[in-house]
C-alpha cells in the first residue's frame, strides 16, 4: 500500500513539474526571443512579466470553442487529447535522481524502471504522431491535412535515425534500462565521449520529433496558414501548443540522461557529502542540464531559419540514416576493441 | 478478483475492435479501430510478461505501419459514388474464401490446448532471454529474415521508381 502511495505522489509530482516547466518554457521562449532580437519581451504581467504564462492560460480558457461543421467531432476532440496524453506519459521512466534513504529504506526517484526502458519512450512517441494526424484529418481542411501529413512523414523519417543512434548507444551500455544507463555514467564517464556522433544525430532527430525550428514545417505559416492546428481554437489549440513544450522538456531530460550523465556530475566522490545530500544535488544538476537543453532548443529556433521540405527529407534519409549506420558500424568496432576481441 | 479478468476484458475489446474494423463505414475509422486492436493485442503480450514484444509490437505496427496506412487513406478521397459496383457472385465468392481462411486459422490452433501454459511470472519474453534465443538458437533463420527484408526493400524501391531505364 505504502509503495503505491509513494508512486502515486511521485507520478503527481512529475506531472506537475512537467506542466510547470512547460508553462514557464513559453515565458522563457518569449524572453529568449526578445533577448536575441534585442527587445524587452513580455513585462506587463507581474514583475518581469513572470505571470505571463498564467495570463496566457486564462486567455486560452476564455476563448470561444469552435468545432467546424463538417469536422469529425469525436476525432477532432481526440487529437489534442492523444497529443497531451503521450506528451505527459514519457516522464515515467526518467530517473530524476539517484534516490533518498529514509529510515533505512531506499526510495529511488523514478516512477518505474521497466526492462524495455528506452523502447517505451519510442512506443509512446510513435503514438504521438496520431494526435497530429487525427487532428489534421478531422478538421476537414486541406491546410490542416497537408500539415498533418508533413508532420507524420517527418516524424517517421527521423524516428528511424533516432532509433539507430539509440542502437549504437545500447551496444556500448548493454542495457535498455534508462536508470542503468545513467548509473554507468558515474562521475564524468558520460556517454557523449563514447558516442560523439550519436549525440549529434540524436539531438537533431529530437528537434525534428518535437517539430521545432528548423524542422517546424508542419506549422509553416507562410505556406499552410497554421498547419495541422489551423481549425483549432481555445484550449484544444492550447493543448497542441503546450504538448510541444512538454515534449521539449522530456526530450531535454532524455538527452541529458542518455548522453550527458543524467544526475551524475564530475568529482561526485570527492565532495564528502552524505548520500542523500549528493542525491539532491544530483537532481538539481540534472535539472540544470535539462534547462540548458531547453535553452538550446530556443537558441536554435531564433537563430536558424526553417528548412525547405525537400531539404528536410534529404537530410533525414540521405544524411542522418547513413551517418547513423556508420555510427553503428564504428561502435561495433569500438566495442570489439574494448573487449579485446579485435587484434591488428 | 478473478485472475483472468484482465484477459477477458482485453479479449472482449480486441474482438469488438476487430469487428469494428470491418463494420465501420469510414475507412479512416477502420484504421483507427485496427490501431486500437493492436493495443489490446499488445496488452495480451504484457499479460504474458513479454514486455519487449509489446514494445516492438506498438512501435512497429501501431507506430509505423498503421501511420503509413492512415497516410494513404487520407490522400485517397473515398466516396460512395466512386465505389465500384460488386456483383452478388463476387460477394458470395469472397464470403466463401474468407470462411475457408477462418476454418484454416481455427484448425491451426487445434492441438494448442495440450501445450503447457506459460506462467505469468516466467521471464521468457524479457529482452535478454529473447536476444539470447534469437542470436543463439535461431541465428540462421534470424539472419536469413534480414536478407529477405532487404530484398523486399530493394524491390519496393525498384517498383517505386517511375522511369527505370
Amino acid at each position: 500500500m505504502e509503495f503505491f502511495l509513494i508512486k502515486l505522489v511521485l507520478v503527481l509530482i512529475v506531472f506537475l513539474v512537467s506542466l510547470g516547466v512547460a508553462a514557464y518554457s513559453t515565458y522563457a521562449e518569449r524572453k529568449i526571443a526578445a533577448f536575441l532580437q534585442d527587445r524587452v519581451g513580455p513585462d506587463r504581467a507581474g514583475p518581469f512579466g513572470i505571470l505571463q504564462p498564467l495570463a496566457d492560460g486564462l486567455k486560452m480558457f476564455m476563448k470561444e470553442e469552435i468545432i467546424p461543421t463538417h469536422a469529425d467531432k469525436f476525432l477532432f476532440i481526440l487529437g489534442p487529447c492523444i497529443m497531451m496524453m503521450t506528451a505527459s506519459m514519457t516522464g515515467v521512466i526518467i530517473p530524476w535522481g539517484h534516490g533518498l534513504e529514509i529510515n533505512g529504506t531506499f526510495y529511488p526517484v523514478q516512477i518505474t524502471d521497466i526492462n524495455i526502458g528506452i523502447l517505451y519512450v519510442f512506443g509512446v512517441v510513435s503514438i504521438g504522431v496520431y494526435g497530429i494526424m487525427i487532428g489534421g484529418w478531422a478538421s476537414n481542411n486541406k491546410y490542416s491535412l497537408m500539415g498533418a501529413i508533413r508532420a507524420s512523414s517527418q516524424m517517421i523519417s527521423y524516428e528511424l535515425a533516432m532509433g539507430m543512434a539509440i542502437i549504437a548507444l545500447i551496444m556500448t551500455t548493454g542495457t535498455l534500462s534508462v536508470r542503468e544507463i545513467v548509473e554507468q555514467q558515474h562521475g564524468i564517464h558520460w556517454n557523449i565521449f563514447t558516442q560523439p556522433l550519436g549525440v549529434i544525430i540524436f539531438i537533431i532527430c529530437a528537434f525534428a520529433e518535437c517539430n521545432r525550428t528548423p524542422f517546424d514545417l508542419p506549422e509553416c505559416e507562410t505556406e499552410l496558414v497554421g498547419g495541422y492546428h489551423t481549425e483549432y481554437s481555445s484550449m484544444k489549440l492550447g493543448f497542441y501548443l503546450f504538448a510541444e513544450y512538454i515534449n521539449m522538456f522530456i526530450s531535454s531530460a532524455i538527452i541529458s540522461s542518455l548522453y550527458f550523465g543524467g544526475y551524475n556530475f564530475p568529482f561526485i566522490d570527492q565532495l564528502g557529502l552524505s548520500p542523500n545530500m549528493l542525491s539532491m544535488l544530483g537532481t538539481l544538476i540534472f535539472f540544470g542540464k535539462i534547462f540548458f537543453f531547453i535553452f538550446f532548443f530556443m537558441w536554435v529556433r531564433w537563430t536558424i531559419p526553417r528548412f525547405r521540405y525537400d531539404q528536410l527529407m534529404h537530410l533525414g534519409w540521405r544524411v542522418m540514416i547513413p551517418l547513423a549506420i556508420v555510427n553503428i558500424l564504428g561502435t561495433g568496432v569500438y566495442v570489439l576493441f574494448k573487449n579485446g576481441q579485435l587484434h591488428f | 478478483m478473478n485472475p483472468s479478468l484482465p484477459f477477458f476484458v482485453l479479449a472482449t475489446l480486441s474482438v469488438f475492435s476487430a469487428l469494428m474494423v470491418v463494420l465501420s463505414r469510414k475507412p479512416v475509422h477502420s484504421v483507427l479501430y485496427l490501431i486500437f486492436c493492436f493495443f489490446t493485442i499488445g496488452g495480451h503480450y504484457l499479460l504474458l510478461n513479454a514486455q519487449f514484444l509489446f514494445a516492438v509490437h506498438i512501435i512497429v505496427y501501431a507506430g509505423a505501419i498503421m501511420v503509413l496506412f492512415l497516410f494513404t487513406l487520407m490522400f485517397i478521397n473515398m466516396n460512395k459514388e466512386l465505389e465500384p459496383h460488386k456483383s452478388n457472385l463476387l460477394k458470395g465468392a469472397a464470403t466463401i474464401a474468407a470462411g475457408c481462411l477462418l476454418l484454416v486459422l481455427v484448425a491451426a490452433t487445434k492441438g494448442a490446448e495440450t501445450l503447457p501454459a506459460i506462467s505469468k511470472t516466467s521471464d521468457i519474453g524479457t529482452v535478454s532471454n529473447l536476444g539470447k534465443a534469437l542470436y543463439g538458437q535461431y541465428l540462421l533463420p534470424f539472419e536469413l529474415i534480414s536478407i529477405l527484408l532487404l530484398t523486399a526493400m530493394v524491390g519496393a524501391v525498384m517498383l517505386g521508381k517511375k522511369d527505370v531505364e
